[in-house]
């Protein structure tokens, strides 16, 4: 279709391309493992003076589930998200735009991580990690006698 | 596909002018018919019951929503492929369907709507008979 592509409509999908864009140029520390964007689930990463907080964007999953492994200073996160259920005789599927099937997301996470010191929680469909920094890592003050 | 008897994801058409403003994401559905209804099923990580909006004006359904996700105050994104923390999305219902009889259900970031048929819009079947119409006088 030739309007859409000489007018694209979805304004959020553009922004999101473009901050992308953004992102990419001014790479965010672009690890040997990349930041493969666009996967299952999203991950947002961010990071306070103590701890690293991951992410992970789920929604639909047993918790038990979820495979979350931390290998160093790598965080793995699989698991399967079932399709809703079977479509019976007689249903029509109009639109599909949802996950479903198996994923695995690797996360390499900053060196001065703690990996005995992690916590995780899954609520509303979203899986929050919560990964504690080396204690030797934490800013200190000095104090000039 | 039969365009007029299920929900057409609007594309085309702005978000209402009150709302336009705010950026939001577009939640991924999953909308299958079967002969009593329509069931959406959409995709709303982060949301808890409480920031949920759902809307019919007229012909439109609206899912609105936000997310609320605890975080530390003093965090610095790193990374982030979730940008904006809310969603929306709206849809334009058909006729036949029965906007009163909407019920809605949200576990763990997933909302199933359930947007029932009006009852004359459900199929019959319709039985054929032979042998007994009346002649046309």
């Amino acid at each position: 279709m030739l309007h859409r592509s000489l007018f694209p409509r979805d304004v959020f999908a553009e922004l999101d391309r473009l901050q992308r864009d953004v992102q990419d140029l001014f790479g965010l520390s672009p690890s040997i493992r990349g930041s493969a964007r666009g996967g299952f689930p999203a991950l947002n990463i961010g990071g306070t003076p103590r701890s690293v907080e991951v992410y992970a964007f789920a929604p639909g999953i047993d918790p038990a589930t979820l495979e979350l492994t931390l290998d160093r200073t790598v965080l793995t996160l699989s698991g399967e998200r079932k399709a809703t259920e079977a479509p019976a005789e007689g249903t029509t599927t109009h639109v599909q735009e949802r996950f479903a099937g198996r994923f695995r997301r690797v996360v390499n996470l900053p060196d001065d991580i703690d990996p005995d010191a992690v916590t995780a929680d899954y609520r509303d469909g979203v899986l929050h990690v919560s990964v504690q920094r080396r204690a030797t890592a934490l800013p200190r003050r000095i104090e000039v006698h | 596909m039969n365009a007029v008897t299920h929900p057409t994801p609007q594309q085309d058409t702005p978000a209402p002018a009150q709302t336009r403003e705010t950026p939001a994401l577009r939640p991924r559905v999953d909308i299958r018919e079967d002969g009593t209804g329509i069931t959406l099923v959409a995709d709303l990580p982060g949301v808890p019951k409480d920031r949920l909006e759902l809307r019919v004006e007229g012909d439109q359904l609206a899912i609105d929503a936000e997310m609320a996700i605890p975080a530390p105050e003093d965090m610095e994104s790193v990374h982030g492929e979730v940008s904006v923390p809310r969603y929306r999305r709206v849809f334009t219902l058909s006729k036949e369907l029965d906007p009163d009889g909407i019920s809605a259900d949200l576990q763990q970031g997933v909302l199933t709507l359930r947007i029932p048929k009006a009852r004359h819009a459900q199929p019959r079947r319709i039985a054929v008979q032979v042998g007994s119409m009346p002649s046309p006088a």
